[in-house]
């Protein structure tokens, strides 16, 4: 770690989520061990062999002003709901432009303005398509609505790289402000991917549970008879700023996030490497950059996706990289699986973890799969030792994208 | 089918405020687009595209730069 780097604290929290449409409600559901998954009642349902996944708990078109939802993605209306709670919590800063940044990413982007387009397209011809069509589709269009609201001049990036991608825009914010381009970043992930194609298409690659007779009980992270993950939808977004600035305005700093590690498997495009070696290394270098060892680690908030390779590599990885003893758990048993947003809400919760001291319990998990040597959280939430504290949130997406992100409490 | 001044009024009301959040009684004849309602170029797009749906009228771009006032699209429609 450079001793002149700057430090970087996290200062807003915004999320809206399965369980709750902000924070405190996600919060207070997630604590409460309630799951957000339900039936979906949709005609399309017939037609794809998963029926169920996390809708969000508060639809975001209820909550904008009608002319500016029309013109939005639901992609981009969760961002910008997340985005604005983020920015109230963090005092609303007041912050040069050229010193502001955005990185907001998703994993899909607005796939369901682009289906819908191509039918009225189709249907009734190009001049009746919207002219947002294109920023309502456009994966960097959640990152952009927020950085022209905020006037955030210094840069707005939009990282692609599926489920990692939420956690690897953290990670960018981090370097925007430890690189000196920004002082101020608001920073996370979104997804509105809960579209008959998107159920049919992960159904087809066979990553999705199909528990259609218990929809609450099919994520089920590290439980032997898991069968994949389920989808949910929403926004995670924190306000990140380097620690000067947020010392100077007197800002309420939650946690420090301290180190980032990148990762690739280049072993498969959709399978996970058997020996975990990319996941390890992803965590290992976040502990590195953070200043740490391993031992630091208290808690991971895992990717934990409940599909059958993936959760149990992660775990042997999480000995590989700090031994048997942090407090993992999955929250994803409850939110479902955000793809791009994931990233995002469970950097929320890896924070409120270490402010409260709590570790929320992994719903589902009756009975930890074989081979499995870290201290799971189920049954009941955990509390965290006392002093100093330090986390990891882990994601990892399609492509063998893994991303490890270290926070500390303040 | 001839439709009523006061009906594409109405009509025009309703699509204004569901575009824009303008309430739909501040549409009214002589107001300019641009400078009395504040509507921007991609929203006058929108604003033609609803109004193509609503009464059956296709308006090509060339004539829609020509269309300032509310009275101008009530014309247009009526033509």
């Amino acid at each position: 770690m450079s001793a002149n780097r700057a430090r970087v604290v996290v200062t807003g929290l915004g999320a809206t989520t399965p369980v709750g449409g902000d924070v405190t409600s996600t919060w207070s559901a997630l604590l409460a061990g309630r799951s957000g998954v339900e039936t979906i009642t949709d005609d399309w349902v017939d037609s794809v062999p998963v029926k169920f996944a996390g809708l969000a708990a508060v639809d975001p078109a209820e909550v904008l002003p009608r002319p500016e939802a029309r013109r939005l993605d639901r992609s981009e209306q969760f961002a910008l709901v997340a985005a604005r709670e983020a920015w109230a919590d963090a005092g609303a800063p007041e912050v040069a432009p050229e010193r502001m940044g955005v990185v907001v990413s998703s994993g899909i982007g607005g796939i369901g303005t682009t289906l819908a387009a191509y039918d009225t397209f189709k249907e009734r011809g190009w001049n009746r398509l919207s002219p947002f069509t294109v920023p309502m589709l456009m994966p960097n269009g959640p990152a952009a609505w927020i950085g022209i609201e905020l006037n955030a001049m210094a840069g707005v990036h939009a990282t692609v790289s599926a489920c990692a991608s939420g956690a690897e825009a953290i990670g960018y914010a981090m370097d925007m402000i430890r690189l000196g381009r920004a002082d101020v970043v608001v920073a996370g992930g979104t997804e509105a991917a809960i579209h008959p194609l998107n159920m049919a298409a992960f159904a087809a690659s066979r990553a999705m549970s199909t528990r259609n007779d218990d929809p609450q009980g099919a994520s089920r992270p590290w439980q032997p008879d898991r069968d994949g993950f389920v989808l949910g939808e929403g926004a995670g977004i924190i306000v990140l700023e380097s620690e000067e600035h947020a010392r100077a305005r007197g800002a309420r700093v939650y946690a420090y996030v301290s180190g980032v590690g990148y990762s690739a498997d280049a072993h498969h495009i959709t399978q996970p490497e058997p020996d975990g070696r990319g996941i390890t290394m992803a965590m290992t270098h976040a502990i590195s950059d953070a200043g740490l060892t391993g031992a630091d680690i208290k808690h991971v908030n895992a990717h934990g996706t409940s599909t059958p390779a993936g959760d149990v590599i992660e775990v042997q990885s999480v000995n590989k990289a700090m031994g048997s003893h942090p407090l993992v758990t999955s929250t994803k048993s409850m939110t479902g699986h955000l793809l791009g947003g994931a990233g995002g809400i469970e950097s929320v919760f890896t924070v409120l973890a270490l402010r409260d001291r709590i570790v929320p319990a992994t719903l589902n998990l009756r009975t930890p799969d074989d081979g499995i040597d870290v201290d799971l959280v189920y049954g009941e939430n955990r509390a965290l030792p006392g002093g100093d504290l330090a986390a990891i949130n882990n994601s990892f997406g399609f492509g063998g994208h893994n991303v490890s992100l270290v926070f500390q409490n303040a | 089918m001839a439709v009523s001044e006061q009906e594409i009024l109405e009509g025009l009301g309703k699509i204004v405020n569901e575009i824009t959040g303008i309430p739909a009684n501040e549409v009214t004849p002589e107001k300019s687009f641009v400078d009395d309602l504040d509507i921007d170029s991609l929203s006058m797009v929108e604003i033609a595209v609803a109004a193509q749906d609503e009464f059956g009228v296709e308006i090509p771009d060339d004539q829609l730069k020509n269309l300032k006032t509310v009275k101008d699209v009530i014309n247009f429609i009526n033509a």
